[in-house]
C-alpha cells in the first residue's frame, strides 16, 4: 500500500493546529525515486503531552556509549532507579581476551551512589568520593566513569573536582560525565557528552601501537547480542586486525590506543560520528561508513573496506570469505525467505537501525513502509551534506562542542593512514563513503514514510491504517503492537536473541522474523475488552 | 487555634532579631510559641536559647537516620518557647531548599505542631530563591506573613519580590500578608516611605521599630532585649510589636509593584522628601 499525503492528513485530523504544523515537519513521504530529500525536522523538542519513544541524556551516555566499556567501573551518581533500570537492559555482551582478564570485567555490575534525601540536602560529593575509594579497594579497575543523573545537576555537586581528587589519590583515570537526564532533547545529547569525554580523556593517552597490518577500529558498534563478535570473526578471517569495537566489548586498554588506527569504521553514525570526526581533525584518521546489517550490505561494506586499503591479498581474501559465507548461509536464508517474502514492516528505532535493517529485510524480500528514528538529527535522514545548514538552537548549544586542532606529533594526512598516495586516496574516496553518510532517505521507496520522534498516537494510528505484518520497535511499544494483533520484535535489545549482524546474524534474524510471522498468536486472541456477552471461551465457563 | 506566621525579608535586615524579640514578648505575655528557624546557618533561635547549643533537624536526620525523637531537636528557650533549627548544608553544596521541605515534613510527622501552641513562627532566609524557601507558606503551613524591611532601596526591592511570592501562593491557598515591619536604619523619611510602600501594595505598616544600640548589646550577651533589659524602652517597642501582631486583623493578598513604580515611590518619599 502506497502512502499519500491524504493518509497523513487523516492521521493528523485530531491534532490542534499548532501541533499539526509541528508534526508535519517531522514526517516525509518519498514522492519520487529521484527526488532529493526534503528537509525534515529532527533533534528538536518533543511536544509536551504526547508520549514519544525518546530517552534521556543519561541513558545515551551511560546506557549506550559508556556502560559497555568492560574494564572500567561506571558509577551512576544519583538515586537508585537510574542505575537499576539501565542495568543490563542493552544486552551489550563482553568477554575476556588477551588484554582483559575475567576479573577486570565489570559490565555485569550495577554501581550507584544510591542518593537519599539527606544526600540531596547536604550534597553528594563526600558519598561519591567514598564510593570511588570503595570501588578501587574492592575491584581495582583500570578506570572509573561517573555518570550524573538529574538531581546531581540541580544540587550542583562538583563531580569534576571529586573525580580529579580521586585520580590523584588512586592513580587511575576517573572521568566525570555531566550527562544529567534533562540535558538536550533526547538521549542524543548523552552520546555527544560521552564522545567528548572519551576524546578528551582516553583516546590518545595510549603509547602502545599495534604492529599488525590493517588495524581497524569499529566505532558505534555496541555488541548487542554479540553483533560485534560476528563482525570481528569475518574481518579477522579476511586479514584485518580489529583492535577495538567501540564501545561493545571494548576496554580502556584498547580505547586509549584508538589514535593508532589505520581506518575507523562507523556503524551507528548518530551515536559516534563525533569521535570519528574529531579523530579526523586531530589525527587525520579516515573513517568509513559501514553497515554490517544485511547480507548484501555486509558484502558491500567488506568490498568498500578492501577498496580503501587497495591491497591485492586483502581484496582476494575479502572475496574468498564472501563466497565461503554465502555458500554456507544461503540455503538456510532461502528457507526463511520463502516465509518472509512480500511481507511489510515498520521500524521505529534509534538513530541508525531503522536505516540499517532495511537492507536485511530486503534480503528477505520484505519492505519497510514506515521508518522512524527516535533521536536522530537531520543528517541521519538527509545525509551529511546538510550539516552546514542545520541551525543550532538553545538545546543543541547547551551541549559543549570540542574544537580540536591537528596533533603536532601524530597528525598525518588520511591517505598516509591507509598507505596510499594522495591521488589513490582521492580516487577511492569517490567510490566509497569515506567520511560521508548518505542518510536513510536514498533507501526509502516511493510512497514510504520517514517519521522523526514518532509518538504513541501516530505509531498506533499508522499500524491501524497501514497494517504491517511486523513492527520493529522497543519494549514500550512491543505490547501495544501485540494488542493490535501485530507481532513485534525489539530491535534495541533483540529480545533474547542475536547476533543479527553479518552472515550468521542474517540467518538468526531471518529465523526470528519467520517465527514471528508464522505465529499469529496475537491475532488469534480475543482480548476481554472485545468479547461480547456469551462469547467467552469454554474454559472460563 | 494556633496562628502560624512566617517572617521574610532581605538578608541582614534583622529578621531573626525581630522575630526572637517579638516571640520573647509574646512568651512573656503567657503565649505558647514555637520558633522554626529556616536558615542553613541555624542562628534563628540563638537569643532565645542563649547560644547556638542546638543540633539541627537535618543534622540529626543525617546522623540518626529515621529514628528521631522530638526532644532531640525541639529545645526549650526563653519563657518556655520551643525552639527548632531546620539547618542545612554548608554554603555551596547540596540543596538548602530541599532541606527546609524535608525538615518541616519531619516536624509534622514527629508531632511538633501540638494543639496547645498559640503561635508557630518561621524565620526564613533572605529571598525566596526557590520552592524550598516557599515551603513555610504553602498550603497548611504559615497563613500569615510579615515582611521585615527598612527605608533602604534594596530592602524594599526584596519586600516587593517576596510579595510576588505571597501573591502566587495566596491564589491557591490561605496565605496572606499581615503587614510590613520596619526595622529602622535611620534612613531619611523612613516612616513615611514605609507607610506609603505598605499601603501601595495593599497592606499596612504594622509597626515601626526604632533603632537602638541596646539590641546589639543584648545580642552580644546572647539574649533578646526582653530578656536582657525588660524595663527598657526598646523592650516596650517589641512588646508593642507583639501586641500589634497579636491583635492584627488586616490580612491581604498583596499587590506587588512594577519596578518603575517602586523607584518612583522612593523618589517621592525617600530622596525628594529629604531635600
Amino acid at each position: 500500500m502506497t502512502v499519500t499525503e491524504v493518509h497523513i492528513d487523516e492521521m493528523m485530523t485530531p491534532y490542534p493546529d499548532k501541533v499539526r504544523k509541528n508534526r508535519k515537519k517531522h514526517i516525509i513521504i518519498k514522492s519520487a525515486e529521484s527526488a532529493a530529500c526534503p528537509q525534515i525536522e529532527a533533534n528538536t523538542r518533543t511536544i509536551p503531552g504526547i508520549i514519544s519513544q525518546r530517552g534521556c541524556a543519561y541513558a545515551g551516555c551511560k546506557g549506550v556509549v559508556i556502560g559497555p566499556i568492560k574494564d572500567m567501573v561506571t558509577i551512576t551518581h544519583g538515586p537508585i532507579g537510574c542505575g537499576y533500570y539501565s542495568w543490563g537492559t542493552r544486552r551489550n555482551k563482553a568477554r575476556s581476551d588477551d588484554r582483559t582478564p575475567p576479573e577486570k570485567i565489570y559490565t555485569n555490575l550495577c554501581v550507584s551512589t544510591d542518593m537519599q534525601e539527606s544526600d540531596i540536602v547536604f550534597g553528594g560529593e563526600k558519598k561519591l568520593a567514598k564510593m570511588i575509594d570503595e570501588v578501587v579497594a574492592i575491584f581495582s579497575p583500570r578506570g572509573i566513569n561517573i555518570c550524573a543523573t538529574c538531581p546531581i545537576g540541580l544540587i550542583g555537586d562538583d563531580m569534576g573536582a571529586v573525580a580529579k581528587e580521586a585520580e590523584e589519590r588512586h592513580g587511575i583515570p576517573v572521568i566525570a560525565y555531566n550527562c544529567e537526564g534533562y540535558k538536550g532533547v533526547s538521549q542524543s545529547a548523552g552520546h555527544h557528552i560521552a564522545n567528548n569525554n572519551l576524546m578528551e580523556r582516553i583516546i590518545g593517552s595510549g603509547t602502545d601501537p599495534r604492529t599488525e597490518e590493517f588495524v581497524i577500529y569499529l566505532l558505534g558498534e555496541y555488541n548487542i547480542g554479540g553483533d560485534g563478535w560476528e563482525i570481528e570473526r569475518m574481518l579477522t578471517d579476511i586479514g584485518y586486525t580489529v583492535n577495538c569495537i567501540l564501545t561493545g566489548d571494548s576496554s580502556y586498554e584498547e580505547i586509549k590506543d584508538l589514535h593508532f588506527a589505520d581506518l575507523n569504521l562507523v556503524q551507528c553514525h548518530r551515536s559516534i560520528n563525533y569521535i570519528a570526526e574529531m579523530m579526523k581533525t586531530k589525527y587525520g584518521t579516515p573513517w568509513l561508513k559501514v553497515n554490517f546489517i544485511g547480507v548484501n550490505a555486509t558484502i558491500q561494506t567488506l568490498r568498500d573496506m578492501a577498496t580503501c586499503f587497495n591491497n591485492p591479498e586483502l581484496t582476494r581474501m575479502t572475496e574468498v570469505v564472501i563466497e565461503r559465507e554465502l555458500a554456507r548461509i544461503t540455503p538456510a536464508l532461502e528457507k526463511f525467505r520463502k516465509i518472509c517474502n512480500g511481507k511489510t514492516a515498520f521500524a521505529y528505532v534509534g538513530g541508525s537501525r531503522s536505516h540499517h535493517y532495511q537492507y536485511l529485510l530486503r534480503d528477505l524480500g520484505m519492505e519497510v513502509i514506515v521508518a522512524g528514528y527516535e533521536f536522530a538529527h537531520r543528517d541521519d535522514y538527509e545525509g551529511r551534506d546538510v550539516i552546514p545548514t542545520i541551525k543550532t538552537d538553545a538545546d543543541s548549544k547547551n551541549i559543549p562542542e570540542l574544537h580540536l586542532t591537528p596533533d603536532e606529533a601524530l597528525y598525518q594526512e588520511a591517505h598516509l593512514h591507509l598507505g596510499l598516495s594522495k591521488e589513490q586516496y582521492d580516487t577511492i574516496a569517490a567510490q566509497v563513503p569515506l567520511g560521508d553518510y548518505e542518510g536513510m532517505y536514498p533507501i526509502m521507496r516511493v510512497g514510504r514514510i520517514m517519521v522523526d520522534d514518532v509518538n504513541h498516537y501516530e505509531a498506533e494510528e499508522m499500524i491501524r491504517q497501514l497494517k504491517p505484518d511486523l513492527v520493529f520497535s522497543g519494549v514500550r511499544d512491543k505490547y501495544i503492537s501485540h494488542k493490535m494483533g501485530v507481532p513485534s520484535k525489539q530491535l534495541h535489545s533483540y529480545d533474547y536473541s542475536g547476533p543479527y549482524a553479518g552472515f550468521n546474524g542474517a540467518v538468526i534474524f531471518a529465523r526470528d522474523v519467520a517465527d514471528a510471522l508464522v505465529t499469529p498468536a496475537w491475532k488469534l486472541i480475543t482480548p476481554p475488552w472485545e468479547e461480547k456477552n456469551g462469547n467467552r471461551s469454554d474454559s472460563d465457563a | 487555634m494556633k496562628r502560624q506566621i512566617a517572617i521574610y525579608g532581605k538578608g541582614g535586615i534583622g529578621k531573626s532579631t525581630t522575630t526572637q524579640n517579638t516571640v520573647a514578648a509574646l512568651a512573656d505575655n503567657g503565649k505558647n510559641v514555637m520558633v522554626v528557624g529556616c536558615d542553613p546557618k541555624a542562628d534563628s533561635t540563638r537569643l532565645l536559647l542563649h547560644g547556638l547549643c542546638q543540633k539541627t533537624v537535618l543534622d540529626t536526620l543525617r546522623d540518626e537516620g529515621d529514628d528521631i525523637e522530638l526532644d532531640e531537636i525541639l529545645k526549650p528557650g526563653f519563657g518556655g518557647t520551643k525552639c527548632v533549627e531546620s539547618g542545612g548544608p554548608e554554603p555551596g553544596v547540596g540543596c538548602a531548599g530541599r532541606g527546609i521541605i524535608t525538615s518541616i515534613n519531619l516536624l509534622e510527622q514527629l508531632g511538633a505542631y501540638t494543639d496547645d501552641l498559640d503561635y508557630v513562627f518561621y524565620d526564613v532566609l533572605g529571598d525566596v530563591v526557590c520552592g524550598g524557601f516557599a515551603m513555610p507558606i504553602r498550603e497548611g503551613k504559615a497563613e500569615e506573613i510579615y515582611i521585615v524591611a527598612s527605608g533602604e532601596l534594596m530592602a524594599l526591592y526584596a519586600a516587593n519580590n517576596i510579595s510576588k511570592g505571597i501573591q502566587k501562593y495566596a491564589k491557591n491557598g490561605k496565605v496572606r500578608l499581615g503587614g510590613i515591619i520596619c526595622n529602622s536604619r535611620n534612613v531619611d523619611n523612613e516612616h513615611a516611605l514605609l507607610k506609603a510602600f505598605a499601603e501601595e501594595i495593599g497592606s499596612q505598616l504594622i509597626y515601626f521599630v526604632p533603632r537602638d544600640n541596646l539590641v546589639q548589646r543584648a545580642e552580644i550577651h546572647k539574649k533578646t532585649v526582653i530578656d536582657f533589659d525588660p524595663e527598657s524602652n526598646q523592650a516596650q517597642e517589641y512588646r508593642n510589636l507583639a501586641a500589634a501582631i497579636d491583635g492584627n486583623t488586616h490580612f491581604v493578598i498583596p499587590k506587588p509593584m512594577a519596578q518603575e513604580r517602586l523607584e518612583e515611590l522612593m523618589m517621592e518619599h525617600g530622596f525628594l522628601g529629604a531635600m
